[in-house]
């Protein structure tokens, strides 16, 4: 593996993506709803974002040259909550306010309500896009910042990701970085029962983009993911990201009805104290 | 009779008034603005010559964006460009912009506070032969009822090429409502123009109804205006350009005088500018209101006047309107 990371580095991003899983099941379980599983499995590649691979300043959220990441499923936003707060965004504290009167952490994430946000979403399918306009407009005024569009697996439903993958393709934007967490559920069930999505890459790959697969939990992967896309200008990069829903709680890992509903505080205690027997590395093992 | 501070186009009722379709004032306001301002951007979804995005396209062609029929993608594309400091104009049928793209304006646009310029073309029924799939008449309740928009509907093309410039520079996510066939033009480039405020074209000697219009329609306004005058009815008509922020002041005041009203609109009656008028009389004014919109029907293939007349959107409907409103005073 060529990857940027040191072991030093890697060893803290472990910690900290056990740190954000226990604020996550904190926040959580105190907001009484919101989204576990999927928050959980993208946990991993949030702290990779944030802690390595973007280039941004929690000081200055608006920062003009930062890299821009957009997160197009807006409903696991607590993962980045969570993990702005533990980078540095805001006090960790303020994460206990999750979906409540008043708070900037709104159940689906609100630009205008919290800095640093990038987009307001929630409805899916059009992440893509924006991501699409930022990138288009950095190349035209020759910015070097980068632009990182998050995205779901079962939102590849919607048509608007397919004419956003369409116009990213054809508009060559080497800046863009797409990352679906391919987790392989959805609301109803599992994606390929519902609605089909595979063959994925090769979808991507015939709009005109380079694709990259990876295990969303081998932090070491992810960054070496990330690397590549980097030396790839010559077109859009997607990263395929298998992920476990709910990875780092067995009781929730792999299953769909946790999509949507969040731990009871009996719950929260047994999860918490798995999360801190995750020792070192986090692997994505076959469960089925 | 006519406003004689505002500078009107002296051939208003002439039978040769120049006429030209307000899409025009969008393709000038745009290059316009695009000279003004380098983040000045035009999308367009393959409809480039009938929204006269092409104006712009020939004009600068660096920041004419093709993004193919995927309107609810240019909506979202300009909103990540605004973000990161664009000004962009996303342009398609009303139809389909804001009609095919309505939840990414919603939540990308408006609840997001972007100023992406919405502008949907081909409005109303005068689109005439391509039928009802494509003579949009429900988009300014769609958009008047976004939090954060600005609604603006432009009478002619002059005014249009006003409105456009202006909503370049404005910060807020805004839309401009056009329609396809040429129209006369009753405003010069000396007639005052601000988004946000109404004026009165025509101020009749101790009004007795207040006629309130937006769009082309006010020329059918003011010919009924001219009309009434002769059989001794006096009416003001007021041009509401701009339906979000209603000029509340304006409204209320020459309200307060007439003590009726008639609202004139090519879009149906429910959710259009009829109703925000009525929005704001039933809670500071209530007067008698009488409609002219499409009232719960969607329109068909015809010529524009064949459809104008059908659908009793002319001044003859509006005479008749005014006389129903006045007995009921």
């Amino acid at each position: 593996m060529h990857t940027s990371l040191t072991e030093d580095t890697l060893t803290l991003l472990e910690k900290k993506a056990r740190d954000v899983r226990e604020t996550l099941i904190r926040m959580l379980t105190e907001a009484g709803s919101g989204h576990t599983a999927g928050s959980l499995g993208m946990a991993d590649i949030f702290v990779a974002l944030y802690f390595h691979v973007l280039n941004h300043n929690p000081q200055d959220p608006e920062w003009e040259d930062r890299d821009r990441l957009v997160l197009s499923n807006g409903h696991i936003v607590p993962v980045r909550y969570a993990t702005m707060a533990h980078a540095g965004y805001f006090p960790v504290e303020e994460t206990m306010t999750l979906r409540k009167l008043g708070s900037r952490l709104q159940g689906h994430p609100e630009r205008t309500k919290l800095p640093g946000l990038e987009t307001t979403s929630g409805p899916l399918g059009t992440g893509l896009s924006q991501a699409s306009g930022m990138a288009l407009a950095a190349k035209m005024d020759k910015k070097k910042y980068r632009v990182y569009c998050a995205m779901s697996d079962g939102e590849h439903q919607a048509g608007n990701v397919w004419e956003a993958a369409m116009f990213a393709g054809a508009n060559k934007l080497g800046n863009l970085v797409g990352i679906i967490d391919r987790n392989n559920i959805q609301i109803n069930g599992m994606t390929e029962e519902v609605m089909p999505l595979e063959p994925l890459q090769e979808k991507y790959k015939s709009f005109g983009w380079h694709v990259l697969e990876v295990d969303g939990h081998n932090i070491e992967d992810i960054v070496d993911a990330y690397d590549k896309a980097r030396a790839i200008y010559e077109k859009p990069t997607l990263i395929v990201a298998h992920t476990i829903p709910g990875k780092g709680i067995p009781d929730i890992e792999f299953d769909y009805t946790w999509h949507g509903k969040s731990p009871t505080t009996e719950e929260a205690k047994k999860f918490i104290e798995e999360v801190r027997s995750m020792c070192g590395k986090v692997t994505c093992g076959d469960k089925d | 009779m006519l406003n004689k501070n505002i500078k009107l186009n002296t051939k208003i009722f002439d039978t040769d008034v120049e006429r030209a379709p307000t899409r025009d004032g969008f393709g000038n306001g745009a290059i316009e603005a695009g000279e003004k301002d380098t983040n000045v951007v035009v999308l367009c979804a393959d409809l480039a010559d009938s929204t006269r995005a092409q104006w712009f396209r020939d004009k600068f062609p660096d920041r004419y964006i093709e993004l193919g029929v995927a309107e609810q993608n240019m909506a979202a594309v300009a909103s990540g460009m605004a973000s990161v400091g664009k000004i962009p104009f996303i342009t398609s049928y009303a139809a389909f912009n804001p009609g095919r793209n309505y939840e990414q304006i919603r939540t990308t646009v408006a609840l997001n506070e972007m100023p992406v310029k919405v502008c949907g073309m081909h409005a109303g029924v005068s689109v005439g032969p391509d039928g009802a799939t494509h003579q949009m008449l429900e988009d300014i309740g769609l958009m008047r009822m976004l939090p954060n928009m600005t609604v603006v509907y432009p009478a002619d093309a002059e005014e249009a090429r006003k409105a456009t410039y202006d909503s370049a520079f404005n910060k807020k996510p805004t839309y401009l409502r056009f329609a396809r066939e040429k129209t006369p033009l009753m405003t010069t480039k000396d007639t005052p123009f601000t988004i946000g405020k109404a004026y009165t074209m025509w101020e009749g000697k101790d009004p007795e109804v207040t006629i309130i219009g937006v769009g082309p329609l006010l020329h059918e306004a003011l010919k009924a205006a001219v009309a009434l005058e002769k059989e001794g009815i006096a009416v003001s008509v007021i041009n509401s350009h701009t339906i979000k922020p209603l000029d509340e002041e304006t409204i209320l005041n020459a309200i307060k005088k007439s003590g009726a009203v008639v609202t004139v609109e090519e879009h149906q009656k429910a959710g259009g500018f009829g109703s925000a008028v009525a929005e704001l009389l039933s809670q500071n004014y209530p007067v008698p209101q009488e409609y002219i919109a499409v009232d719960d029907r969607f329109g068909q293939s015809g010529t524009p006047s064949e459809l104008i007349a059908h659908y009793k959107l002319d001044a003859t409907a509006i005479i008749d309107a005014v006389k129903k409103v006045k007995k009921r005073k």
